[in-house]
């Protein structure tokens, strides 16, 4: 019921807006959206919403620094 | 996709439970309840139960909003769908879930009751308008869907449409958390908090929990998520320091989504409510404020409260609880399936009792 799916923006006016989830177009309602978007932006959709706008450099960072301690790990002789 | 494929990286998921092993004191018991539904199924799809150490239990806790919504509540919109003049609207995780007689919204329908499944709560708007019909939309959900649920409300008053209602069941995670925290039988050592959630939310509202000497970890839905923030709580756990984490940066923000926030204050005010297997929760749902009376569907059908009734025999409310694993309900594989469901923990995809049937038989 939380689901929420990141979709990417396709087209958009004031209020609404199509994304592409995974091929799929869906409308989406930006009334709820607390961030400035462009096309190509990437949102989080939960039920015909975007509420939240998704952060790429975030998910680098992350990933980032999985692998980092995973280097690490693997340096140190522990895995 | 970037924001989920990447976070399904069999090595570096491989890598994390190995450093899990490695720093999980083996003398002991760690016990941390993924709250959100979602986090259930996806510990369930991916298998992370089974990959942990033994010592680590991931207990699943009542974050399905339709498993947790009480027998009166589920009766109440069967009593409302039976009218001859409603539309009822709902998403479609309601559509299955078991009246006290045995009904359903799948029977209704079959019966002729007018019951529409949609994705969006303002999918409503258009169905009111070509029925003309009183139409109700089924506000069941958490702080991630009930601002849609709000938007809906408002969107309606503002447009001065007369015949567009919402039943206003949606709850809030903070107040329960607080209740399994107080449990002394539960025994949790952390929570993995929801990620969608805090979305709206933000991280804040987390802080009751690492002040009571719990973890407190705010994650996505991918097994690089899960694990990365099992180790986390591993780490607080060993050390006793508590702090509220965000791991699920490309999503939450930590003072999450004012305009959300802002949305549900103007609409709903805190109530108690009732859950299924937690009885009375002091202000834990979302009831409507005055100015929103005219899209009340509580008050426009006459709906009074009559208190918790759970189904007889349905161990729902201890698996809810994180009491008691799904398979250790009586009922479990034997009298309820995902195809024959008898409580609402097996009804709902993102149910206990349907994601181990599915996944951890």
């Amino acid at each position: 019921m939380c689901l929420g799916f990141p979709g990417k923006l396709i087209e958009m006016d004031d209020f609404k807006a199509v994304v592409d989830i995974d091929g799929t177009r869906r409308e989406v309602s930006l009334m709820m959206l607390p961030d400035e978007v462009v096309l190509g932006d990437y949102v989080m959709v939960h039920a015909g919403f975007a509420i939240a706008k998704m952060d790429p450099d975030e998910a680098q960072k992350t990933l980032e620094a999985l692998r980092e301690f995973a280097d690490l790990l693997d340096e140190e002789g522990q895995l | 996709m970037k924001f989920v494929k990447d976070f399904r990286d069999r090595e570096l998921a491989e890598k994390l439970l190995a450093a899990i092993s490695r720093e999980a004191d083996t003398s002991r018991v760690y016990r941390f309840m993924e709250v959100c539904g979602s986090h259930t199924m996806a510990v369930s799809r991916f298998g992370l139960r089974s990959l942990l150490p033994k010592n680590i239990e991931l207990v699943s806790g009542p974050g399905c909003p339709v498993c947790v919504t009480p027998q009166w509540e589920i009766d109440a919109i069967f009593e409302i769908a039976s009218r001859e003049d409603v539309t009822i609207v709902t998403f479609g995780d309601m559509i299955r879930v078991p009246g006290s007689r045995g009904e359903s919204l799948q029977k209704l329908r079959a019966d002729g009751a007018d019951i529409r499944i949609v994705f969006s709560p303002l999918d409503t708007l258009k169905i009111a308008e070509e029925t003309g019909k009183n139409t109700v939309f089924i506000g069941i959900g958490f702080e991630t869907t009930a601002p849609t649920a709000a938007a809906l409300a408002k969107t309606a008053k503002e447009l001065g449409t007369a015949n567009v209602f919402v039943a206003p069941f949606c709850k809030t995670v903070p107040e329960v958390m607080d209740v399994l925290l107080a449990d002394e039988t539960l025994e949790i050592d952390g929570f993995l908090c929801p990620g969608h959630v805090s979305v709206v939310t933000g991280l804040d509202i987390y802080k009751a929990v690492t002040a009571q000497k719990r973890s407190a970890v705010v994650t996505g839905f991918e097994p690089l998520d899960i694990l990365s923030s099992v180790l986390e709580m591993v780490r607080q756990h060993n050390k006793g320091e508590y702090e509220v984490k965000n791991f699920y940066t490309r999503a939450v923000k930590n003072e999450g989504n004012l305009k959300a926030q802002a949305l549900l204050k103007e609409v709903f005010y805190q109530a108690d409510t009732d859950w299924r297997g937690l009885g009375r929760i002091p202000k834990s749902g979302l009831r409507f404020r005055d100015e929103y009376q005219s899209v009340d569907a509580l008050a426009k059908f006459g709906i009074q409260e009559t208190g918790v009734t759970d189904l007889k025999g349905c161990k729902c409310g201890d698996v809810l609880k994180g009491k008691m694993k799904p398979s250790a309900c009586p009922m479990f594989d034997n009298g309820c399936t995902p195809q024959n469901p008898y409580g609402p923990c097996m009804v709902s995809s993102e149910g206990s009792c349907s994601a181990y049937y599915k996944y951890e038989r």
